[in-house]
């Protein structure tokens, strides 16, 4: 069977482009969190819970919003044969780092462990919403690896369509930290 | 092919290595314990935690001239590697072994206290590398973490990796140590239970959590007639989520089902000796998981959880159980659910509660975890 890439969507701190075409979003702020809700308002997307994500799952959200948007997918129907695969660098640190300082103080009063936080301190949380949103109940997997690897991707793409009931693959890079947000994110499909 | 587990090796609060602690587990004790005044939290909790000195007295004396410093999480990780190279013949340098990880949190606690290390080191990938490259093994370790249901995830990862030919043997290790970071979180979801875990009963009010490292060795044949007598055959696995919630599991069990009917598929559920589930007791968990068992026509089948001996070891957790489970299928066994007295869960369910035998050649490993992801893994006894 032949698989391709059916819409890809890049996503930096100042840039955003799907299947090859850049998308104006005015910039108010160049902090990740701001832009990326300067994306998700531009992009007239109406999911209330976008705005308690942390900024990993935001980020891979909205490149999730925008590829799905360009194939089509039907969001009212369950899809147990797609599959979601992430990889990044940093794991959920820029999450692990705002937790940590809810523990930092031995004080009491400065000792306040956030659960909404901390429920987002695991980096494979970005594709679980991807998978509710999109009602998608195939596998969902989270790698980490230092940087950036075309062939460890077609690796885990020819793995994973090995699987003759897998029909949809959604992969890619998602990584943001520091203020630095790098997602590069594919929809693969026969 | 065929897929089939080489050794194992397991570093816990119960034993340094699997046969101390599925000997341990099989005359039911617990490495669970209060834990007061520690990481400095305000609350005790209960938690199996791997003593420090044990551990660097097994650490140093290790044959190795490096002169680095290893966190807990590296030492622990590279006792379970060792231990599992130790009787196989095979270096673990070899550059036809591929190493993977499975680690919720790696060195988070150097967010807290990183004075000692390289900032790089907080990165999961760069502890993978500190172990992998400890054995000279120059191969890019892949590292799967998938929340608590990365240990199974990664032995999926490993068995496509042999299945593809990319490898001709897959070093899985599963590793988690406990820090302010994670128990202060689990705190603050009311997720602990302030005694010894009580999996699928009716009392049950959360989990406990654990630190451990075990690695399981996959290595391949290319028929039954080659692999040795009584080895432990990895038959399926597979992965699904529910899509419903990040941080419950599903009321309806879906993403485990879905991953149990897949994993199953082929297989007659009388073949099936026991059920190793993932048992946390928390009641939402306990409860899915009874309602995803009773769909799948398994509510006659024996189950145990390992909670109440190791804790929730997180990224361990799915290789830890997979190999006591794997010895005690050797050994025709079924485990005994510790801490269980009264069923109390959403569906009926058939808790063990005894060392009891069975002659059955498979048990069905279960796993779910926060990002609704659910796992399945069958393994088989090969009999000659």
């Amino acid at each position: 069977m032949n698989f391709a890439i059916k819409s890809y969507c890049r996503l930096t701190n100042n840039t955003l482009i799907v299947d090859g075409k850049k998308l104006d979003i005015e910039p108010v702020s160049s902090e990740n969190a701001s832009w990326l809700n300067d994306v998700y308002r531009c992009l007239n997307i109406q999911y209330a819970k976008f705005f308690k994500m942390d900024t990993l799952s935001k980020a891979g959200f909205l490149a999730s919003e925008l590829i799905f948007n360009s194939v089509g997918l039907n969001r009212d129907l369950f899809h147990k044969d797609i599959a979601i695969v992430c990889f990044n660098s940093s794991a959920s640190l820029e999450v692990d780092t705002a937790y940590q300082q809810t523990i930092q103080s031995e004080d009491s009063d400065n000792y306040y462990p956030s659960p909404s936080l901390f429920v987002y301190t695991l980096a494979n949380i970005v594709t679980g919403e991807i998978a509710i949103r999109n009602k998608i109940q195939g596998e969902t997997s989270f790698y980490i690896a230092e940087r950036w690897s075309v062939s460890q991707l077609c690796d885990v793409v020819t793995d994973v369509f090995a699987d003759n009931s897998v029909n949809g693959l959604l992969c890619g890079w998602v990584d943001c930290y520091r203020n630095h947000c790098d997602v590069l994110m594919m929809y693969i499909s026969n | 092919m065929i897929i089939y587990k080489l050794s194992d090796n397991i570093i816990s609060s119960l034993g340094f290595s699997s046969q101390e602690n599925y000997r341990a587990v099989k005359n039911q004790e617990s490495g669970l314990h209060l834990q007061e005044n520690t990481f400095g939290l305000p609350e005790p909790f209960v938690a199996s935690l791997i003593d420090d000195d044990k551990l660097n007295e097994a650490f140093f004396a290790l044959p190795s001239s490096d002169k680095m410093r290893y966190t807990k999480l590296e030492k622990a990780a590279i006792l379970a590697v060792y231990g599992a190279f130790a009787d196989t013949g095979l270096h673990p340098s070899d550059s036809s072994i591929l190493f993977v990880f499975a680690t919720t949190k790696g060195n988070i606690e150097l967010l807290d206290k990183s004075e000692d290390y390289e900032s790089e080191r907080i990165y999961l990938w760069r502890s993978a590398q500190v172990i992998s490259r400890f054995f000279d093994n120059g191969n890019e370790p892949l590292i799967i973490s998938n929340a608590c249901i990365s240990g199974v995830a990664a032995q999926i990862t490993a068995a496509r990796s042999l299945t593809a030919g990319r490898c001709k043997y897959v070093v899985v290790t599963g590793m988690d140590m406990l820090s302010r970071f994670i128990v202060s979180g689990f705190q603050s979801l009311k997720a602990l239970s302030s005694c010894r875990c009580r999996p699928f009963d009716k009392h049950r009010t959360g989990l406990n959590l654990g630190e451990a490292a075990a690695s399981i060795l996959y290595a391949t044949v290319d028929s039954q007639e080659k692999l040795p007598q009584h080895a432990i055959v990895y038959e399926n696995g597979a992965l699904c989520n529910d899509a419903n919630h990040i941080s419950g599991p599903s009321r309806t069990g879906e993403g485990l089902f879905s991953a149990v009917s897949k994993t199953m598929y082929g297989i007659d559920k009388e073949d099936i000796s026991f059920v190793n589930a993932h048992g946390t007791a928390t009641p939402y968990n306990d409860d899915m998981e009874a309602i995803a068992i009773e769909r799948s026509n398994l509510n006659t089948t024996p189950v145990n959880s390992l909670k109440a001996y190791f804790g929730h070891t997180l990224g361990a957790a799915g290789v830890l159980e997979t190999i006591i489970s794997a010895h005690a299928l050797e050994e025709g066994l079924v485990l005994p659910s510790l801490g269980f007295e009264e069923l109390g869960v959403a569906a009926p369910l058939r808790v063990n509660t005894v060392l009891r035998q069975s002659d059955k050649n498979r048990f069905l490993k279960l796993i779910s975890g926060f990002g609704g992801g659910n796992a399945a893994l069958i393994l088989r006894k090969h009999n000659t």
